[in-house]
């Protein structure tokens, strides 16, 4: 075959033209690519090279496994397979570019290696099904908030035209050189559409493909860093320097209005943005009707770093009412295949907020509560302990006698009336299965979790100070709480806890026997996995395990394990005033799913703010008699209480 | 021989005030205790004939002046007449529009102001004071030190009917000098005319902070609304703008006098307590069963509002079919 | 255009509150104190005079427990100057208390001359008068109570204040500065100031402390003969049971006087 850049095309020689088109798109490209990795520079710092290992490992999962598309129906296997036909045509891509500039270059084009020209035919043509399948879901199928924007037509298009272009060429070459057919099997399939050409024009033909492959690649590459598509070049940085566990929040600063004091990670998140619209697909508050997109939140920091990174964000792009409305549950995070991280902006731009004050009455109110008292409920601490008031046994004060586990009860087990009994049915259960616990009284503050997610930092440090400062009176072993909040908080954000959450202990207590049931739970029920118990700290098989000891049968909700639905409670939510527009409020779409399924008679919680919400979603959505709403602990000691 | 027993008459747009005859009956019956006569002092312009009104008062002290016509809280005529005639106390109404007069004349007396007090009577020629303190968490009995002392009355200590005594008592005229006044009275700012007059409705549905959010104040509609009446609020709720200030009931809002007064999440503060007393039948919810609301209500649920009020209203709208 | 502002702390009284053993006065051994509701709106109202006619404002407080923190919160929501007035003799009543107050302001460090004083127009602990206006009687200032606004006048001679009557009418009153205001009500509710702001002040800022004038707090104008727990002469005949049955028992209530 001839070299394609050896000819001339209308007096110029190809190499000549080739120089100027790449000199062109490249250079376009790069303008453009560079501006946005100086408009990250002026962004803060934040080290995203730690524990590089770890970081390896999912840059090998999730961008050449692609793991997290599979999450979805049909796009998983179809985005792999793009993925890597894309890997091959880059490369095929690059190969021919070096040639084709340089030609006295003494290698061989990459046709003309026959492994290379079977994979790119392979994937070829695997690509093409695929995009078939992802043109069927993104315009007849179409997934809510996926945009069917002309930017996706367009990329959409181009890629089928370079698959085509090339397999078109495939087939040209074996019309022409059909002895080379052994590495080329669609190649020799496509020559009998060109049967009928004389090889000149084959030959004409099969120039024009190579030219038109290659000007639809320059003119890609051009085009990428203006289109969604400048993902395929910057998700995998956000990968790489993603987080590396779920339920973080950014690391401690005053806020952020401008580009300049968010970080270069979260302005990233703006150009790995795929728009895919997972994000939006799982969020209660969008779902709900509130003002929040996470994906409009990505989209307008995307709209940040392209137009330079000037001017006011916060409350301005997007507007307070859109920030407060977020439920922290990070399924946003956990379903997006890019691993952006809507939340740290979102929390980021809440520590603005509050640092000027700009908060609801409600949540001020709130917030002095937690600062005086302790507790979001304005009572005394003095009186966190009372629920233990008619106990016919002492709860031992861990600050006083040493224990084996510290139970850190939590703000709404210890105030709320509607869960004092099932926190004393907690009591009651531990006691009976003999293990050693206390609680902190009145040296326990609320552990601080939502505070964070608020964005007062500075409370959150007050109240973290005032509990390590309890756990540094108290001697225990491990720390067992009934709250998941409290769990991830001190899990997570204090130093050198070992903690449980209850669900595990009695897991624990119910296989090594020292828990036993008296009778069967003929119920068949159905369980929520709280937030911060199941989808941020991956505890979901202990309750499980628990209600299977009591006999009880689990039917699972269509959004379980890691797609369970938040109740709504989270982020602070339950301390402000309603967020507006609300259609249906998350707690009611989740009772409502729990009801659907025939024979439950029952949603099961492990999370106090989830029992509460549920029970008032029951009412408000009509539901009372239908369904009943009980906290794990509750089954547990109906079924362990001593027959009289 | 102690001195006689005042009461500042006050005035409202040219009326002697409910509070004003609550302590013109206290007044009387102090004064009876004590074998003592019981003037009212009446500051007004042209007012003269309100004295009528002051009928249970032995003597009415009127001074006329022209700043007497506006509300401003000049005390320089009360002080003038203390100084002259050495009452033994002076009875003040502890409204928002006497407690500044009786506070700048008892200090610049010097003598004891005492806040607050629900109740009075001579004990050994003494008297006592009932006075409510730490926002009615506790009460005090409090005695003055000296003479002439003050003491600021709050409303309802008595019944406003038994103070009324229609008839023209003997009027002496005082002239007082009137300094030079270092406040002027502008205007009224009326409040915005609401909806609706929570003082002409028979039933009222009244909600504090244990509503919540702006919201639920819906379910506490629907109540007022099925049983014909209307919302109102405590002062919280207003404050948050959840209500407007029309709908406010207490101290510095409405008073209402309704046939039924429904309270959701009302903890029992004084200042709404004095706004509501009066209902002919008031049943209060609320989830702490040690609320001071409970004292004063006829009836009560320990209980969330947000659960009983949709119970209340699904109830009425069955009986009423 | 400089203010002045006077706060005090009182018992809380989300806690239970308890009468000592004398029987006459507060148990203060578990008791807990707060910023003065009416004195918070009062520094509120001087951070929007100070906002919208620049000028500083000065934090004044007799020493309790707690005070530092609240003067800090005071320095960090944007006051420019905090006094605190040290050896204070215990058990003092708002009478007294206003006239050491008075006595500070007239001698102490620059605290005068001032065109407003803003404090709270009363406290859930006074028993024998009002500060605010013993404040104005002492310094000479017109006064004005139950205050819900305030505009200073471009000349800076005089303000127009708002002040609260009941049934929701306010007035509006010329009033001739220097003045003393007590406030009811600030035009915003107080601010809401982060936790780190406070703490950066603790580190940025210093309180400045006077000593109180020795000159002793004068006769006691009042006493307490005794103090207790409210003696409950009715008590609400209580409906038990679920909501629904205690809805049914609402409705034969209603029913048997005729509003059903």
């Amino acid at each position: 075959m001839t070299n394609p850049t050896a000819t001339a095309i209308l007096g110029i020689p190809g190499w000549v033209l080739l120089w100027v088109l790449a000199a062109v798109s490249i250079a376009v490209f790069s303008r453009r690519v560079i501006r946005y990795v100086r408009t990250l520079r002026r962004a803060r710092p934040e080290n995203r090279v730690d524990r590089i290992g770890e970081r390896i490992g999912m840059f090998v999962k999730n961008v050449l496994g692609q793991r997290r598309l599979f999450e979805e129906g049909a796009i998983g296997l179809p985005h792999l397979l793009i993925f890597w036909a894309f890997v091959f045509y880059a490369t095929g891509f690059a190969w021919n570019l070096l040639k084709g500039l340089l030609p006295p270059l003494p290698i061989p084009y990459p046709d003309e290696v026959g492994p290379m020209a079977l994979a790119q035919e392979v994937f070829g043509a695997l690509a093409l099904l695929s995009l078939l399948v992802a043109a069927i879901r993104r315009y007849v199928f179409t997934p809510q908030r996926l945009e069917r924007s002309r930017d996706a037509t367009l990329i959409l298009s181009l890629i089928t035209m370079l698959l085509v272009t090339f397999l078109a060429g495939q087939g040209l070459r074996a019309r022409l050189e059909p002895h080379a057919n052994a590495w080329s099997p669609l190649g020799g399939l496509l020559a009998s559409l060109f049967t009928g050409l004389e090889p000149r024009h084959a030959e004409r033909m099969w120039l024009a493909m190579w030219w038109l492959h290659m000007i639809t690649v320059l003119g890609f590459l051009a085009y990428l860093p203006y289109s969604k598509h400048l993902h395929l070049l910057a998700s995998p940085f956000g990968v790489l320097f993603g987080a590396l566990k779920p339920g973080g929040i950014p690391a401690a600063s005053s806020g952020a209005l401008r580009l300049e004091e968010f970080t270069w990670r979260q302005m990233l998140n703006g150009l790995t943005c795929a728009e895919c619209g997972r994000c939006d697909r799982a969020c209660p508050a969008f779902n709900s009707g509130t003002p929040l997109s996470p994906k409009m939140v990505m989209h307008h920091v995307k709209e940040l770093v392209r137009a330079g990174g000037n001017g006011d964000f916060t409350g301005v792009a997007v507007k307070a009412e859109e920030i407060w409305s977020c439920t922290a549950c990070y399924s946003c995070m956990q379903r997006c295949p890019v691993f952006n991280e809507h939340i740290s902006v979102i929390v980021e731009m809440r520590r603005w907020l509050v640092a000027q004050g700009a908060v609801d009455k409600r949540l001020q109110g709130s917030l002095m509560n937690l600062q005086r008292y302790g507790n979001s409920f304005g009572q005394s601490d003095r009186a966190r302990a009372k629920w233990t008031q008619g106990l016919p046994f002492k709860v031992k004060d861990a600050r006083k006698e040493p224990v084996e586990y510290l139970w850190f009860v939590g703000d709404y087990a210890s105030y709320d009336p509607r869960l004092q009994p099932v926190t004393r049915a907690t009591a009651t259960v531990l006691q009976q299965a003999g293990v050693d616990f206390g609680i902190l009284y009145d040296g326990e503050r609320n552990a601080g979790n939502d505070v964070r997610r608020v964005g007062e930092e500075g409370l959150f440090e007050m109240l973290r100070d005032k509990n390590l400062q309890a756990f540094g009176k108290a001697q225990f072993q491990k720390v067992m709480t009934t709250d998941p909040h409290s769990l991830h908080a001190l899990k997570n954000e204090y130093d050198g806890l070992s903690v449980l959450h209850y669900t595990e202990l009695l897991d624990e207590l119910l296989r090594a026997g020292k828990l036993k049931p008296e009778r069967k739970l003929d119920m068949t029920v159905t369980y929520h996995d709280p937030c911060y118990l199941g989808r941020v700290n991956g505890i979901y098989d202990a309750p499980r395990r628990v209600l299977a000891g009591l006999g009880v049968k689990v039917v699972e909700m269509p959004r379980h394990h890691s797609k369970s639905y938040c109740c709504g409670a989270g982020g602070g939510r339950v301390w402000m005033e309603d967020a507006p527009g609300v259609t249906e409020r998350a707690s009611e779409s989740r009772v409502r799913e729990a009801a659907g399924l025939s024979d439950v008679t029952t949603l099961v919680a492990a999370c106090p703010k989830d029992s509460v919400m549920f029970q008032d979603a029951v009412k408000t959505a009509g539901l009372e008699g239908k369904l009943a709403i009980k906290d794990l602990m509750e089954l547990v000691e109906e079924a362990t209480r001593p027959s009289s | 021989m102690a001195g006689n027993i005042w009461v500042l008459a006050e005035t409202w747009r040219g009326q002697v005030t409910e509070t004003a005859l609550e302590l013109m009956a206290l007044g009387r019956e102090v004064a009876g205790q004590l074998g003592v006569p019981l003037e009212a002092v009446l500051l007004g312009h042209n007012a003269r004939p309100l004295a009528s009104s002051l009928g249970a008062a032995d003597t009415v002290l009127y001074a006329d002046h022209a700043a007497f016509a506006e509300p401003t809280p000049e005390a320089g005529a009360l002080v003038q007449l203390i100084k002259e005639r050495r009452p033994h106390a002076v009875l003040v109404p502890w409204t928002n529009l006497s407690m500044d007069i009786g506070a700048l004349a008892a200090a610049h007396l010097e003598v004891p102001f005492v806040n607050g007090c629900k109740d009075l009577k001579a004990e050994g020629g003494a008297l006592v004071a009932q006075c409510v303190v730490y926002g009615g968490k506790l009460e005090a009995a409090v005695t003055a030190t000296t003479t002439p002392a003050l003491f600021g009355v709050l409303p309802g200590s008595r019944s406003a009917d038994a103070g009324r005594v229609d008839k023209m008592p003997p009027v002496v005229d005082v002239a007082v000098i009137m300094p030079e006044p270092k406040v002027r009275f502008s205007r009224y700012l009326e409040p915005e005319t609401g909806d609706v007059d929570i003082t002409q409705q028979d039933v009222l549905v009244a909600v504090g902070r244990g509503i919540q959010t702006k919201d639920n104040i819906d379910l506490a509609e629907a109540l007022a609304v099925t049983l014909g009446g209307a919302v109102c609020g405590s002062r919280p709720v207003i404050d948050q703008g959840w209500l407007s200030l029309s709908r406010q009931v207490g101290k510095s809002g409405m008073q209402v006098k309704p046939k039924l007064y429904l309270m959701l999440g009302i903890s029992g503060a004084p200042e709404h307590i004095e706004g509501m007393k009066d209902a002919q039948l008031i049943v209060a919810v609320n989830t702490d069963a040690a609320a001071p609301i409970f004292n004063i209500a006829h009836y009560g649920i320990v209980g969330d509002a947000l659960e009983i009020a949709p119970a209340l209203t699904e109830a009425v709208k069955s009986k009423k079919g | 255009m400089s203010v002045l502002v006077l706060l005090k702390m009182v018992p809380d009284v989300v806690e239970e509150l308890e009468v000592s053993a004398d029987g006459k006065s507060l148990d203060t051994s578990f008791l807990r104190t707060i910023l003065n509701e009416r004195d918070d709106h009062a520094l509120e109202q001087a951070l929007l005079l100070k906002e919208r006619h620049g000028g500083k404002i000065t934090v004044i407080a007799l020493d309790a427990p707690d005070m530092d923190d609240v003067l800090f919160t005071a320095l960090a929501k944007g006051a420019d100057r905090a006094v605190k007035v040290t050896d204070v003799p215990e058990g003092l009543t708002t009478h007294a208390a206003a006239r050491l107050c008075a006595q500070v302001i007239a001698t102490g460090p620059g605290l005068l001359p001032v065109d407003l004083v803003l404090t709270g127009v009363q406290a859930l602990d006074d028993l024998d008068g009002l500060s605010a206006p013993l404040l104005a009687q002492q310094l000479d200032f017109a006064y004005l109570g139950v205050v819900t606004g305030v505009a200073v006048d471009a000349s800076g001679q005089g303000a127009t204040v708002i002040k609260e009557y009941a049934g929701g009418v306010r007035g509006e009153f010329a009033v001739r500065l220097p003045a003393v205001l007590g406030a009811q009500a600030a035009e915003k509710p107080p601010r809401y100031v982060p936790v780190a702001k406070v703490r950066a002040a603790m580190k940025a800022q210093a309180i400045e402390t006077v000593p109180a004038p020795g000159s002793g707090a004068g006769a006691a104008l009042v006493e307490v003969q005794q103090m207790a727990k409210p003696v409950v002469s009715s008590h609400a005949e209580m409906l038990e049971g679920s909501p629904e049955e205690v809805a049914g028992k609402f409705c034969e209530l209603l029913a048997k006087r005729g509003l059903l």
